[in-house]
């Protein structure tokens, strides 16, 4: 990943950092410069919960090269406390314990690396809470 | 907006067809449209592909197959939504005749993806890269998720997504153009290597190399031609959420729901009318979804329209994918949505063979692109 490409998300991967409309409160992750509820443009930037629950996921066996190592591996959808849903991975826990309902909390993670002599990318895992 | 109709079709055997180029395949399929259809020119061209510049190396798709079909200078553009590009290739030219700019335009399709590139990353490149892909999920793994939201939620059956891949492999055998002559059986399919769970290889699309074509045309061209032209009655097309965790529900995918309804509106049909449909069955639990919101199924039963054989050839009540569908007929992502087209062209002509829907004469063809942020659907009629 370019190093810009990578920089300029810090704030959402780092912080969870969301924007909510100024308008109608809906939150947005990542920020939009449009609501797609009300079309508003005007926001106000807040921090995510990091806990919910997970929605849906997968167990991922067939990866792309960038992660064919780490196979496998857990994916889910999970709903935070306040709304919003992310996709993220499942750390920590053997992919067979995964359930849908089972409560997570969002931690801070090394998530890919850019090839040998790329950026470390880091980022937001789900572990069992 | 004018009468529009298709007046020829022509595609490659879909599969690994490594003894040939992009080209070579674009120029084959192209060929065998135009000399199907009969005419001595064609005014434009569009050539769907989802990924050319990462499956080969090669954009400016447009140019490069009107330089080698010998047809410079007429305008060719190359059109992009993911796996619905071929649809989206030949909304565009039912639009350019349908509006009277042009009166006979090549809708093409194309995909290269066994040259060598990293497959699963370059389909990948459909979805969210910074909020989807970065996390390590693979398409596989976004129809995964929307299967297992799919039998939480109705009690959908892994016995009934084998019955899909069971079914389209059992109609791929009967098409010669297929990548997969063979049949499958439910026990192979669930015992099949798993790829995301829950889905498994043999519930999961192939990866394919293959080019299709039609030829569209305004009637008066037509009749000239004294041809069998099939009539497109509806041309739609509807966007979501490039996200699936950003969908209002993870099991039915809005963008196909929204299309569906406007294609109906505009053929003033109902999907009881439909006698036979084409669906974007890139994974079983993708056609599952589509019967439902397509309108054929209530929503939460097409696992078991599946299983009862209501989508066979031989059940009549509305068969599905009778082309073999994605997983047994091949997906070479950018010619899929027109390799839909050709299918409902023979149906609807009658010369479908031993996959013959008997009196089939208003077929549907819905393509998607992504984990469902794109759908194109069009309706055709036999005239
Ligand atoms: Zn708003």
């Amino acid at each position: 990943m370019i190093t810009a490409r990578y920089h300029r998300e810090i704030p959402q991967r780092y912080r969870l950092e969301a924007a909510k409309c100024s308008s109608c409160g809906h939150v947005s992750f990542p920020p939009r410069l449009v609501c797609p509820q009300c079309k508003a443009r005007k926001f106000e930037a807040v921090n995510l919960s990091d806990e919910g629950t997970i929605v849906t996921f997968t167990v991922v066996r067939v990866a792309s090269d960038k992660f064919s190592k780490e196979t496998p591996f857990g994916v889910g959808i999970v709903e935070l406390n306040d709304g919003v849903r992310v996709t993220a991975q499942i750390a920590d826990v053997h992919p067979d314990e995964l359930k849908v309902g089972q409560k997570v909390k969002l931690v801070f993670r090394r998530v890919q690396e850019d090839g040998k002599a790329g950026i470390l990318c880091y980022g937001y895992k789900a572990v069992l809470a | 907006m004018r009468d529009v109709v298709v007046i020829g079709a022509g595609m490659t055997k879909f599969g690994e067809l490594w003894e040939k180029s992009i080209k070579d395949i674009f120029v084959e399929a192209a060929l065998k449209a135009i000399d199907d259809a009969g005419v001595d020119h064609i005014d434009s061209m569009y050539v769907g592909a989802m990924s050319s510049g990462l499956f080969v190396g090669q954009e400016h798709l447009g140019a490069v197959m009107a330089d080698y079909l010998g047809v410079t200078p007429i305008p060719a553009t190359r059109v992009e939504s993911a796996c619905a590009s071929g649809g989206a290739s030949f909304r565009q030219a039912y639009l350019e005749v349908a509006s009277g700019a042009s009166e006979i335009v090549l809708a093409g399709g194309v995909e290269k993806m066994t040259d060598g590139a990293d497959v699963t990353e370059a389909l990948a490149t459909a979805a969210d890269q910074e909020y989807e892909v970065y996390q390590g999920i693979t398409f596989p793994g976004l129809y995964a998720m929307i299967a297992r939201a799919h039998m939480e939620r109705y009690g959908t059956t892994r016995e009934q997504l084998a019955a899909v891949a069971v079914k389209n492999h059992r109609n791929g055998a009967k098409n010669p153009n297929a990548q997969f002559r063979s049949e499958v059986t439910a026990e192979q399919v669930m015992k099949s290597t798993m790829v995301a769970d829950p889905l498994r290889l043999l519930d999961c699309s192939p990866v394919s190399d293959g080019a299709a074509a039609v030829i569209v045309a305004s009637m008066e061209v037509a009749k000239k031609l004294k041809k069998n032209p099939i009539r497109v009655i509806a041309s739609s097309q509807a966007s979501d959420t490039i996200a699936l965790h950003s969908r209002r529900d993870i099991t039915t995918l809005d963008s196909v729901v929204r299309a569906a309804q406007k294609a109906y509106k505009l053929a003033d049909k109902k999907p009881s009318d439909i006698n036979l449909v084409e669906v974007h069955d890139c994974f079983t639990i993708a056609e599952i979804t589509a019967t439902e919101d397509l309108g054929f199924f209530e929503k939460g039963t097409g696992g078991e329209a599946a299983e009862k054989g209501w989508t066979s050839i031989e059940c009549k009540r509305i068969p599905v994918n009778t082309s073999g569908g994605l997983k047994s007929k091949g997906h070479p992502v950018g010619a899929t949505g027109v390799a839909q087209i050709i299918e409902l062209y023979e149906q609807l002509n009658g010369k479908a063979g031993a996959r013959q829907v008997e009196g089939a004469r208003i077929g549907m063809a819905q393509n998607m692109g992504g984990s469902g942020a794109s759908c194109v659907i069009h309706i055709l009629e036999a005239i």
